[in-house]
Protein backbone atom coordinates (compact mmCIF):
# COMPACT_ATOMS: atom_id res chain seq x y z
CA UNK A 1 0.00 0.00 0.00
CA UNK A 2 2.63 2.46 1.17
CA UNK A 3 5.11 1.84 -1.89
CA UNK A 4 1.83 2.89 -4.26
CA UNK A 5 1.18 6.29 -1.46
CA UNK A 6 2.04 9.39 -3.27
CA UNK A 7 3.85 11.46 -0.91
CA UNK A 8 3.02 15.02 -2.47
CA UNK A 9 -0.95 14.36 -2.62
CA UNK A 10 -1.03 12.54 1.24
CA UNK A 11 0.63 15.84 1.91
CA UNK A 12 -1.87 18.74 0.83
CA UNK A 13 -4.64 16.15 2.07
CA UNK A 14 -3.18 15.99 4.85
CA UNK A 15 -3.10 19.46 5.66
CA UNK A 16 -6.47 20.12 4.12
CA UNK A 17 -7.78 17.99 6.66
CA UNK A 18 -6.03 19.29 9.63
CA UNK A 19 -7.33 22.58 8.10
CA UNK A 20 -11.07 21.40 8.17
CA UNK A 21 -10.68 20.19 11.66
CA UNK A 22 -9.44 23.38 13.06
CA UNK A 23 -12.46 25.20 11.32
CA UNK A 24 -14.72 23.02 12.58
CA UNK A 25 -13.76 23.74 16.25
CA UNK A 26 -13.43 27.20 15.24
CA UNK A 27 -17.06 27.67 13.54
CA UNK A 28 -18.73 25.16 16.38
CA UNK A 29 -16.93 27.40 19.19
CA UNK A 30 -14.89 24.68 20.60
CA UNK A 31 -17.72 21.92 19.53
CA UNK A 32 -19.66 23.82 21.98
CA UNK A 33 -22.08 24.17 18.96
CA UNK A 34 -21.95 20.49 18.08
CA UNK A 35 -24.25 18.21 17.94
CA UNK A 36 -23.26 14.69 19.60
CA UNK A 37 -25.42 12.78 18.05
CA UNK A 38 -23.85 13.56 14.13
CA UNK A 39 -20.44 12.25 15.58
CA UNK A 40 -20.09 9.35 12.94
CA UNK A 41 -21.28 11.72 10.49
CA UNK A 42 -18.24 13.91 11.38
CA UNK A 43 -15.64 11.57 11.22
CA UNK A 44 -17.34 10.47 7.70
CA UNK A 45 -17.04 14.30 6.72
CA UNK A 46 -13.37 14.04 8.01
CA UNK A 47 -12.58 10.65 6.05
CA UNK A 48 -14.20 12.00 2.60
CA UNK A 49 -12.05 15.34 2.80
CA UNK A 50 -8.99 13.47 3.28
CA UNK A 51 -10.17 10.73 0.41
CA UNK A 52 -11.33 13.54 -2.20
CA UNK A 53 -8.23 15.92 -1.33
CA UNK A 54 -6.12 13.43 -1.88
CA UNK A 55 -7.45 11.79 -5.16
CA UNK A 56 -7.71 15.42 -6.63
CA UNK A 57 -3.96 16.04 -5.94
CA UNK A 58 -3.11 12.91 -7.63
CA UNK A 59 -5.23 13.56 -10.56
CA UNK A 60 -3.96 17.04 -10.78
CA UNK A 61 -0.38 15.33 -10.92
CA UNK A 62 -1.57 14.26 -15.01
CA UNK A 63 0.32 15.94 -17.36
CA UNK A 64 -2.75 16.68 -19.38
CA UNK A 65 -4.76 17.51 -16.26
CA UNK A 66 -2.12 19.53 -14.86
CA UNK A 67 -1.60 20.98 -18.45
CA UNK A 68 -5.50 22.99 -18.11
CA UNK A 69 -5.46 23.50 -14.50
CA UNK A 70 -2.65 25.90 -15.15
CA UNK A 71 -3.83 27.23 -18.17
CA UNK A 72 -7.37 27.67 -16.40
CA UNK A 73 -5.39 29.76 -13.44
CA UNK A 74 -3.07 31.62 -15.72
CA UNK A 75 -6.11 33.09 -17.55
CA UNK A 76 -8.90 33.60 -14.90
CA UNK A 77 -5.14 35.70 -13.04
CA UNK A 78 -4.15 37.15 -16.28
CA UNK A 79 -3.91 41.30 -16.87
CA UNK A 80 -6.81 40.79 -19.63
CA UNK A 81 -8.77 38.90 -17.02
CA UNK A 82 -12.23 40.75 -17.49
CA UNK A 83 -13.37 38.44 -20.32
CA UNK A 84 -12.68 35.69 -18.73
CA UNK A 85 -14.68 36.69 -15.84
CA UNK A 86 -17.62 36.95 -17.61
CA UNK A 87 -17.32 33.84 -19.57
CA UNK A 88 -16.94 31.95 -15.90
CA UNK A 89 -20.41 33.63 -14.75
CA UNK A 90 -21.97 32.82 -18.48
CA UNK A 91 -20.78 29.36 -18.20
CA UNK A 92 -21.98 29.04 -13.88
CA UNK A 93 -25.39 29.78 -15.44
CA UNK A 94 -25.80 28.18 -18.59
CA UNK A 95 -23.75 25.22 -18.05
CA UNK A 96 -23.23 24.58 -14.49
CA UNK A 97 -26.77 25.37 -12.64
CA UNK A 98 -28.43 25.47 -15.93
CA UNK A 99 -27.28 21.82 -16.69
CA UNK A 100 -27.84 23.07 -20.78
CA UNK A 101 -25.52 19.98 -21.69
CA UNK A 102 -27.12 17.05 -19.84
CA UNK A 103 -30.53 18.47 -20.96
CA UNK A 104 -28.88 18.53 -24.65
CA UNK A 105 -28.31 14.60 -24.18
CA UNK A 106 -31.67 13.91 -23.61
CA UNK A 107 -35.29 16.00 -22.09
CA UNK A 108 -35.81 12.96 -19.34
CA UNK A 109 -32.16 12.70 -18.45
CA UNK A 110 -31.72 16.52 -18.08
CA UNK A 111 -34.73 16.51 -16.02
CA UNK A 112 -34.01 13.36 -13.83
CA UNK A 113 -30.21 14.91 -13.45
CA UNK A 114 -31.18 18.37 -12.63
CA UNK A 115 -33.81 17.13 -10.10
CA UNK A 116 -30.67 14.79 -8.23
CA UNK A 117 -27.78 17.53 -8.75
CA UNK A 118 -30.79 19.93 -7.01
CA UNK A 119 -31.63 17.66 -4.36
CA UNK A 120 -28.23 16.94 -3.61
CA UNK A 121 -27.10 20.23 -3.28
CA UNK A 122 -29.52 21.43 -1.12
CA UNK A 123 -29.17 18.37 0.92
CA UNK A 124 -25.28 19.52 1.11
CA UNK A 125 -25.57 23.03 1.75
CA UNK A 126 -27.79 21.74 5.71
CA UNK A 127 -25.86 18.81 6.31
CA UNK A 128 -22.40 20.15 6.27
CA UNK A 129 -22.69 23.32 8.00
CA UNK A 130 -25.41 21.24 10.53
CA UNK A 131 -22.84 18.60 11.34
CA UNK A 132 -19.74 20.93 11.52
CA UNK A 133 -21.32 22.33 14.02
CA UNK A 134 -21.34 25.79 12.10
CA UNK A 135 -25.06 26.51 12.24
CA UNK A 136 -27.12 25.29 15.33
CA UNK A 137 -30.98 26.57 16.45
CA UNK A 138 -31.56 27.39 20.13
CA UNK A 139 -35.24 28.46 21.69
CA UNK A 140 -34.95 32.13 22.10
CA UNK A 141 -35.03 33.06 25.97
CA UNK A 142 -37.99 33.70 27.60
CA UNK A 143 -40.67 31.66 25.32
CA UNK A 144 -41.31 28.76 23.88
CA UNK A 145 -42.25 29.60 20.70
CA UNK A 146 -39.03 31.02 18.91
CA UNK A 147 -36.23 30.16 17.65
CA UNK A 148 -32.67 31.74 17.01
CA UNK A 149 -30.75 30.62 14.19
CA UNK A 150 -26.83 30.39 14.85
CA UNK A 151 -23.77 30.98 12.20
CA UNK A 152 -20.53 30.36 13.74
CA UNK A 153 -22.02 31.14 17.13
CA UNK A 154 -22.70 34.46 15.70
CA UNK A 155 -27.35 34.71 15.83
CA UNK A 156 -28.26 35.54 12.07
CA UNK A 157 -31.83 35.47 12.34
CA UNK A 158 -35.10 34.75 14.43
CA UNK A 159 -38.04 33.02 13.09
CA UNK A 160 -41.64 31.84 14.86
CA UNK A 161 -41.53 28.02 15.51
CA UNK A 162 -44.79 27.96 13.87
CA UNK A 163 -44.46 29.90 10.57
CA UNK A 164 -43.90 28.74 6.71
CA UNK A 165 -40.06 29.86 7.52
CA UNK A 166 -39.69 27.07 10.16
CA UNK A 167 -41.87 24.85 8.26
CA UNK A 168 -39.25 25.57 4.63
CA UNK A 169 -35.78 25.20 6.88
CA UNK A 170 -37.08 22.39 8.97
CA UNK A 171 -38.16 20.21 6.48
CA UNK A 172 -34.94 21.47 3.91
CA UNK A 173 -33.99 17.55 3.99
CA UNK A 174 -37.36 16.38 3.05
CA UNK A 175 -38.06 18.36 0.24
CA UNK A 176 -34.21 17.38 -0.73
CA UNK A 177 -35.12 14.07 -0.48
CA UNK A 178 -38.36 14.22 -3.12
CA UNK A 179 -36.19 15.79 -5.59
CA UNK A 180 -33.60 13.06 -5.30
CA UNK A 181 -35.71 10.32 -5.17
CA UNK A 182 -37.55 11.70 -8.36
CA UNK A 183 -34.62 11.91 -10.09
CA UNK A 184 -33.31 8.78 -9.67
CA UNK A 185 -37.03 7.74 -10.49
CA UNK A 186 -36.07 9.27 -13.96
CA UNK A 187 -32.88 7.63 -13.98
CA UNK A 188 -33.65 3.99 -13.10
CA UNK A 189 -36.18 4.02 -15.21
CA UNK A 190 -33.69 5.17 -18.67
CA UNK A 191 -30.92 2.37 -16.82
CA UNK A 192 -34.25 -0.38 -17.61
CA UNK A 193 -35.58 0.71 -21.00
CA UNK A 194 -32.73 1.57 -22.67
CA UNK A 195 -30.69 -0.62 -24.77
CA UNK A 196 -27.53 1.08 -25.27
CA UNK A 197 -26.76 1.89 -21.23
CA UNK A 198 -27.73 -1.89 -20.91
CA UNK A 199 -25.13 -2.60 -22.60
CA UNK A 200 -22.18 -0.51 -20.78
CA UNK A 201 -23.83 0.14 -17.38
CA UNK A 202 -22.34 -1.97 -14.53
CA UNK A 203 -23.76 -2.32 -11.35
CA UNK A 204 -21.25 -0.29 -9.57
CA UNK A 205 -20.77 2.36 -12.03
CA UNK A 206 -24.12 3.29 -12.61
CA UNK A 207 -26.77 1.03 -10.42
CA UNK A 208 -24.96 1.46 -6.82
CA UNK A 209 -24.80 5.16 -7.09
CA UNK A 210 -28.80 5.35 -7.81
CA UNK A 211 -29.60 2.84 -5.25
CA UNK A 212 -27.37 4.63 -2.65
CA UNK A 213 -29.24 7.92 -3.35
CA UNK A 214 -32.34 6.41 -2.68
CA UNK A 215 -31.83 4.57 0.36
CA UNK A 216 -30.24 7.64 1.83
CA UNK A 217 -33.61 9.53 0.59
CA UNK A 218 -35.68 6.79 1.92
CA UNK A 219 -34.00 6.49 5.38
CA UNK A 220 -34.08 10.31 5.39
CA UNK A 221 -37.73 10.54 4.97
CA UNK A 222 -37.92 7.66 7.33
CA UNK A 223 -36.66 9.83 9.98
CA UNK A 224 -39.69 12.51 9.39
CA UNK A 225 -42.06 9.93 9.10
CA UNK A 226 -41.19 8.21 11.99
CA UNK A 227 -41.32 11.12 14.82
CA UNK A 228 -44.41 12.69 12.86
CA UNK A 229 -46.83 9.67 12.24
CA UNK A 230 -45.16 6.99 14.44
CA UNK A 231 -43.89 8.59 17.80
CA UNK A 232 -40.46 7.91 17.21
CA UNK A 233 -41.08 4.29 17.72
CA UNK A 234 -38.71 3.75 14.82
CA UNK A 235 -36.19 6.01 15.52
CA UNK A 236 -33.19 4.21 16.26
CA UNK A 237 -33.64 2.00 13.14
CA UNK A 238 -34.52 4.91 11.06
CA UNK A 239 -31.75 6.97 12.15
CA UNK A 240 -28.90 4.30 11.89
CA UNK A 241 -30.25 3.20 8.60
CA UNK A 242 -29.72 6.64 7.54
CA UNK A 243 -26.32 7.34 9.36
CA UNK A 244 -24.98 4.09 7.81
CA UNK A 245 -26.42 5.14 4.16
CA UNK A 246 -24.88 8.67 4.27
CA UNK A 247 -21.68 7.37 5.51
CA UNK A 248 -21.17 5.25 2.77
CA UNK A 249 -22.17 7.93 0.55
CA UNK A 250 -18.76 10.00 2.13
CA UNK A 251 -16.80 7.32 2.05
CA UNK A 252 -17.33 6.09 -1.42
CA UNK A 253 -17.36 9.94 -3.06
CA UNK A 254 -13.83 9.36 -3.54
CA UNK A 255 -13.85 6.58 -5.33
CA UNK A 256 -16.63 5.95 -7.31
CA UNK A 257 -19.12 7.57 -9.39
CA UNK A 258 -20.03 10.52 -7.23
CA UNK A 259 -16.46 11.63 -7.85
CA UNK A 260 -17.41 13.84 -10.93
CA UNK A 261 -18.85 15.99 -8.72
CA UNK A 262 -15.39 17.28 -7.38
CA UNK A 263 -14.29 16.53 -10.98
CA UNK A 264 -16.95 18.48 -13.27
CA UNK A 265 -15.64 22.04 -12.44
CA UNK A 266 -12.53 21.59 -14.28
CA UNK A 267 -15.09 22.41 -17.01
CA UNK A 268 -14.73 26.10 -16.29
CA UNK A 269 -11.37 25.43 -17.07
CA UNK A 270 -11.80 24.27 -20.32
CA UNK A 271 -14.31 26.71 -21.07
CA UNK A 272 -11.82 29.54 -20.17
CA UNK A 273 -9.22 27.40 -22.26
CA UNK A 274 -11.70 27.81 -25.85
CA UNK A 275 -12.42 31.34 -25.26
CA UNK A 276 -8.72 32.14 -25.15
CA UNK A 277 -7.69 29.71 -27.69
CA UNK A 278 -10.29 31.30 -30.31
CA UNK A 279 -8.97 35.02 -29.49
CA UNK A 280 -5.49 33.37 -30.97
CA UNK A 281 -3.77 31.76 -33.96
CA UNK A 282 -6.04 28.92 -35.51
CA UNK A 283 -4.51 25.97 -36.98
CA UNK A 284 -5.25 25.33 -40.02
CA UNK A 285 -4.76 21.27 -41.41
CA UNK A 286 -2.08 20.57 -43.97
CA UNK A 287 -4.60 18.63 -45.83
CA UNK A 288 -8.01 20.16 -46.04
CA UNK A 289 -6.39 23.19 -45.77
CA UNK A 290 -8.58 24.57 -42.98
CA UNK A 291 -8.62 26.21 -39.72
CA UNK A 292 -9.95 22.94 -37.48
CA UNK A 293 -8.98 23.98 -33.53
CA UNK A 294 -7.18 26.31 -31.89
CA UNK A 295 -3.02 26.62 -32.49
CA UNK A 296 -2.57 26.58 -28.49
CA UNK A 297 -4.86 23.83 -28.43
CA UNK A 298 -2.64 21.59 -31.41
CA UNK A 299 0.25 22.55 -29.42
CA UNK A 300 -0.69 21.79 -25.94
CA UNK A 301 -1.71 17.94 -27.03
CA UNK A 302 1.29 17.46 -28.91
CA UNK A 303 3.10 18.59 -25.77
CA UNK A 304 0.90 16.63 -23.58
CA UNK A 305 1.52 13.18 -25.85
CA UNK A 306 5.51 13.78 -25.86
CA UNK A 307 5.19 14.29 -21.94
CA UNK A 308 3.53 10.91 -21.67
CA UNK A 309 5.66 9.29 -24.15
CA UNK A 310 3.90 9.41 -27.43
CA UNK A 311 6.17 10.83 -30.23
CA UNK A 312 4.39 11.29 -33.51
CA UNK A 313 7.09 13.51 -34.91
CA UNK A 314 8.28 13.20 -38.55
CA UNK A 315 11.62 13.22 -39.45
CA UNK A 316 10.59 16.90 -41.37
CA UNK A 317 10.03 18.54 -37.88
CA UNK A 318 6.27 18.44 -38.18
CA UNK A 319 3.98 16.23 -36.61
CA UNK A 320 1.39 13.89 -37.44
CA UNK A 321 -0.83 15.71 -35.31
CA UNK A 322 -0.70 18.83 -36.84
CA UNK A 323 -3.84 17.27 -39.47
CA UNK A 324 -7.28 17.52 -38.53
CA UNK A 325 -8.51 14.65 -37.73
CA UNK A 326 -10.19 14.46 -41.91
CA UNK A 327 -6.46 14.70 -42.36
CA UNK A 328 -5.77 12.24 -40.12
CA UNK A 329 -7.96 9.66 -42.07
CA UNK A 330 -6.82 11.25 -45.85
CA UNK A 331 -3.32 9.95 -44.60
CA UNK A 332 -4.12 6.73 -43.56
CA UNK A 333 -6.38 6.05 -46.91
CA UNK A 334 -3.43 7.62 -49.03
CA UNK A 335 -0.87 5.39 -47.45
CA UNK A 336 -2.70 2.31 -47.81
CA UNK A 337 -3.52 3.02 -51.86
CA UNK A 338 0.04 3.56 -52.11
CA UNK A 339 0.62 0.03 -50.42
CA UNK A 340 -1.16 -1.82 -52.45
CA UNK A 341 -0.41 0.00 -55.57
CA UNK A 342 3.27 -0.90 -54.99
CA UNK A 343 2.45 -4.53 -54.36
CA UNK A 344 0.80 -4.60 -57.75
CA UNK A 345 -3.04 -5.10 -57.19
CA UNK A 346 -5.18 -2.77 -55.42
CA UNK A 347 -7.44 -6.24 -53.70
CA UNK A 348 -6.30 -8.82 -53.07
CA UNK B 1 -26.58 -6.56 -16.38
CA UNK B 2 -23.54 -6.15 -17.96
CA UNK B 3 -22.86 -10.14 -18.71
CA UNK B 4 -21.60 -10.19 -21.98
CA UNK B 5 -21.03 -13.17 -24.94
CA UNK B 6 -18.25 -11.02 -26.51
CA UNK B 7 -16.74 -13.52 -28.79
CA UNK B 8 -12.61 -13.57 -28.53
CA UNK B 9 -12.59 -15.69 -31.86
CA UNK B 10 -13.99 -12.58 -34.17
CA UNK B 11 -11.88 -9.68 -35.27
CA UNK B 12 -12.67 -6.58 -37.39
CA UNK B 13 -11.18 -6.19 -40.88
CA UNK B 14 -11.21 -3.39 -42.85
CA UNK B 15 -9.91 -2.56 -46.14
CA UNK B 16 -10.25 1.06 -47.24
CA UNK B 17 -9.46 0.44 -50.86
CA UNK B 18 -12.75 -1.80 -51.11
CA UNK B 19 -14.88 1.33 -50.06
CA UNK B 20 -17.06 2.79 -52.47
CA UNK B 21 -18.36 5.49 -50.13
CA UNK B 22 -22.08 4.27 -50.46
CA UNK B 23 -22.41 5.52 -46.99
CA UNK B 24 -24.71 2.68 -46.05
CA UNK B 25 -22.18 1.73 -43.05
CA UNK B 26 -23.15 5.21 -41.33
CA UNK B 27 -26.95 4.81 -41.31
CA UNK B 28 -26.47 1.51 -39.91
CA UNK B 29 -24.06 3.28 -37.25
CA UNK B 30 -27.00 5.29 -36.63
CA UNK B 31 -29.00 2.44 -34.85
CA UNK B 32 -26.21 1.52 -32.48
CA UNK B 33 -27.99 2.87 -29.09
CA UNK B 34 -24.61 2.92 -27.04
CA UNK B 35 -24.02 5.96 -29.67
CA UNK B 36 -27.53 7.81 -29.26
CA UNK B 37 -28.45 7.22 -32.79
CA UNK B 38 -25.57 9.06 -33.76
CA UNK B 39 -23.42 7.78 -36.30
CA UNK B 40 -19.60 7.39 -35.27
CA UNK B 41 -18.00 5.75 -38.30
CA UNK B 42 -16.19 8.17 -41.04
CA UNK B 43 -17.14 8.23 -44.56
CA UNK B 44 -14.55 10.52 -46.38
CA UNK B 45 -13.57 11.84 -49.97
CA UNK B 46 -9.47 11.46 -49.56
CA UNK B 47 -9.23 14.07 -51.83
CA UNK B 48 -12.42 15.40 -53.47
CA UNK B 49 -10.75 17.37 -56.37
CA UNK B 50 -8.39 15.06 -57.56
CA UNK B 51 -10.10 11.33 -56.90
CA UNK B 52 -13.32 9.29 -56.37
CA UNK B 53 -11.42 7.44 -53.85
CA UNK B 54 -13.48 7.29 -50.78
CA UNK B 55 -12.21 6.02 -47.49
CA UNK B 56 -14.17 4.32 -43.62
CA UNK B 57 -13.17 4.60 -40.67
CA UNK B 58 -14.05 2.98 -37.72
CA UNK B 59 -11.95 3.28 -34.41
CA UNK B 60 -9.40 0.54 -34.23
CA UNK B 61 -9.24 0.06 -30.80
CA UNK B 62 -5.59 0.84 -29.71
CA UNK B 63 -3.75 -1.70 -27.52
CA UNK B 64 -2.42 1.58 -25.83
CA UNK B 65 -4.81 4.48 -26.59
CA UNK B 66 -3.36 7.63 -26.76
CA UNK B 67 -6.86 9.15 -26.56
CA UNK B 68 -7.18 7.51 -23.15
CA UNK B 69 -3.89 8.65 -22.02
CA UNK B 70 -4.40 12.29 -22.94
CA UNK B 71 -7.60 12.31 -21.54
CA UNK B 72 -7.41 14.87 -18.57
CA UNK B 73 -10.34 13.64 -16.80
CA UNK B 74 -9.92 9.48 -17.56
CA UNK B 75 -12.97 9.25 -19.24
CA UNK B 76 -11.63 6.53 -21.49
CA UNK B 77 -11.44 3.07 -20.51
CA UNK B 78 -10.57 0.29 -22.40
CA UNK B 79 -12.04 -3.37 -21.28
CA UNK B 80 -10.71 -6.59 -20.70
CA UNK B 81 -11.89 -7.51 -24.50
CA UNK B 82 -9.39 -4.41 -25.74
CA UNK B 83 -12.45 -2.14 -26.29
CA UNK B 84 -11.66 1.49 -25.99
CA UNK B 85 -15.28 2.84 -24.77
CA UNK B 86 -16.29 6.14 -25.48
CA UNK B 87 -15.74 8.75 -22.91
CA UNK B 88 -17.62 8.01 -19.63
CA UNK B 89 -20.75 10.61 -19.81
CA UNK B 90 -20.27 11.51 -15.97
CA UNK B 91 -16.34 12.72 -16.51
CA UNK B 92 -16.19 14.19 -19.92
CA UNK B 93 -15.45 17.73 -19.80
CA UNK B 94 -15.26 17.95 -23.85
CA UNK B 95 -11.77 19.40 -23.72
CA UNK B 96 -11.06 17.73 -27.40
CA UNK B 97 -7.88 16.43 -26.54
CA UNK B 98 -8.58 13.05 -27.33
CA UNK B 99 -10.36 14.56 -31.04
CA UNK B 100 -7.08 15.86 -31.50
CA UNK B 101 -4.28 13.24 -30.08
CA UNK B 102 -6.18 10.00 -31.93
CA UNK B 103 -3.82 9.27 -34.50
CA UNK B 104 -6.81 7.96 -36.47
CA UNK B 105 -8.78 10.90 -36.39
CA UNK B 106 -11.72 9.05 -35.11
CA UNK B 107 -13.29 10.75 -31.78
CA UNK B 108 -16.16 13.23 -32.32
CA UNK B 109 -16.68 15.73 -30.15
CA UNK B 110 -20.88 16.50 -29.99
CA UNK B 111 -20.40 20.28 -28.56
CA UNK B 112 -23.94 20.91 -27.49
CA UNK B 113 -23.49 17.97 -25.34
CA UNK B 114 -19.99 18.99 -24.25
CA UNK B 115 -19.07 15.35 -25.08
CA UNK B 116 -16.68 13.18 -27.07
CA UNK B 117 -18.14 10.24 -28.94
CA UNK B 118 -16.88 7.49 -30.73
CA UNK B 119 -17.23 3.94 -32.53
CA UNK B 120 -17.48 1.58 -29.71
CA UNK B 121 -17.63 -1.64 -31.39
CA UNK B 122 -21.13 -1.74 -31.46
CA UNK B 123 -20.52 -2.89 -27.93
CA UNK B 124 -24.63 -3.12 -27.51
CA UNK B 125 -24.22 -5.87 -30.22
CA UNK B 126 -20.91 -7.24 -29.73
CA UNK B 127 -20.99 -8.36 -26.05
CA UNK B 128 -23.78 -9.88 -26.82
CA UNK B 129 -22.23 -12.09 -29.40
CA UNK B 130 -23.53 -10.29 -32.86
CA UNK B 131 -21.58 -8.48 -35.18
CA UNK B 132 -21.08 -4.98 -35.45
CA UNK B 133 -24.06 -2.83 -37.50
CA UNK B 134 -21.65 -1.57 -40.18
CA UNK B 135 -19.89 -4.89 -40.79
CA UNK B 136 -23.65 -5.77 -41.27
CA UNK B 137 -24.91 -3.91 -43.97
CA UNK B 138 -21.05 -2.92 -46.44
CA UNK B 139 -22.15 -4.60 -49.82
CA UNK B 140 -18.24 -4.25 -50.80
CA UNK B 141 -16.23 -5.72 -47.91
CA UNK B 142 -14.74 -2.95 -46.91
CA UNK B 143 -16.23 -3.95 -43.02
CA UNK B 144 -15.58 -7.39 -42.19
CA UNK B 145 -16.31 -8.83 -38.76
CA UNK B 146 -15.79 -12.65 -38.39
CA UNK B 147 -13.10 -15.45 -38.08
CA UNK B 148 -9.39 -14.93 -38.86
CA UNK B 149 -9.46 -17.83 -40.68
CA UNK B 150 -13.03 -16.86 -42.35
CA UNK B 151 -11.15 -13.73 -43.52
CA UNK B 152 -7.99 -15.70 -44.79
CA UNK B 153 -10.73 -17.69 -47.03
CA UNK B 154 -11.95 -14.85 -48.49
CA UNK B 155 -8.71 -12.51 -49.17
CA UNK B 156 -6.29 -15.09 -49.84
CA UNK B 157 -3.44 -12.76 -51.30
CA UNK B 158 -4.38 -10.37 -48.41
CA UNK B 159 -2.78 -10.00 -44.78
CA UNK B 160 -4.30 -8.55 -41.70
CA UNK B 161 -2.06 -6.24 -40.07
CA UNK B 162 -2.62 -4.57 -36.92
CA UNK B 163 0.76 -1.98 -36.59
CA UNK B 164 1.16 1.28 -37.70
CA UNK B 165 3.56 3.72 -37.77
CA UNK B 166 2.75 7.96 -37.45
CA UNK B 167 5.91 9.19 -37.57
CA UNK B 168 8.19 7.89 -35.11
CA UNK B 169 5.15 6.60 -33.01
CA UNK B 170 4.29 2.68 -33.69
CA UNK B 171 0.37 1.97 -32.62
CA UNK B 172 -0.84 -1.20 -32.65
CA UNK B 173 -4.47 -1.84 -32.46
CA UNK B 174 -7.16 -4.81 -32.48
CA UNK B 175 -9.04 -4.01 -35.56
CA UNK B 176 -7.00 -5.09 -38.77
CA UNK B 177 -6.64 -3.47 -41.74
CA UNK B 178 -6.34 -5.70 -44.88
CA UNK B 179 -2.71 -4.76 -46.48
CA UNK B 180 -1.03 -6.84 -49.32
CA UNK B 181 0.25 -10.42 -48.99
CA UNK B 182 3.21 -10.32 -46.43
CA UNK B 183 2.78 -6.96 -45.06
CA UNK B 184 3.47 -6.17 -41.32
CA UNK B 185 2.62 -2.35 -41.04
CA UNK B 186 1.11 0.41 -42.70
CA UNK B 187 3.32 3.35 -42.94
CA UNK B 188 1.39 6.23 -42.64
CA UNK B 189 3.87 9.02 -42.62
CA UNK B 190 6.84 7.70 -44.68
CA UNK B 191 8.67 10.47 -44.28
Amino acid sequence: MFSTLNIRAALIAGTATLLLVAAILVGSRNLNNFDAALVAYLFGCIFACFAVVYRYCVWLQRPPTWKYFVRGWELLFSRHFVPYVLELVKHLFTQFIGQKFIRNRGTARGVGHMLMAGGCTLAFAVTFPLVFGWVNFQLKPGGIDTYEVYNFGFKVMEFPLHSWVAEALFNALNWSAILVIAGVMIMMRRRLTHAGQIAIQTFEGDWLPLLLLLAISLTGLGISLDYKFMEGKAHQFMAITHAITVILFLIWLPFGKFYHIIQRPAQFGIALYRKAGEAGPQAICPHTKLVYDTKLHVDDVKDVAAEIGFNYARKDGTSHLDYSPQGKRALLAKAHLKARQDSGAFFG
Amino acid sequence: MNTTTFRTDQEFFIDPQRCIGCHACEMACAECETNGQQPMIHVDYVDRYLTPQTSVQVCMHCEDPTCAKVCPADAITKDEFGVVHSANHARCIACSNCVQACPFGVPRKITPMDLMMKCNLCYDRTSVGKRPMCATVCPSGALYYGTREKMRELRPNSTPVNQFRFGQQVVKTKVNIMMPKGATELVVDAQ
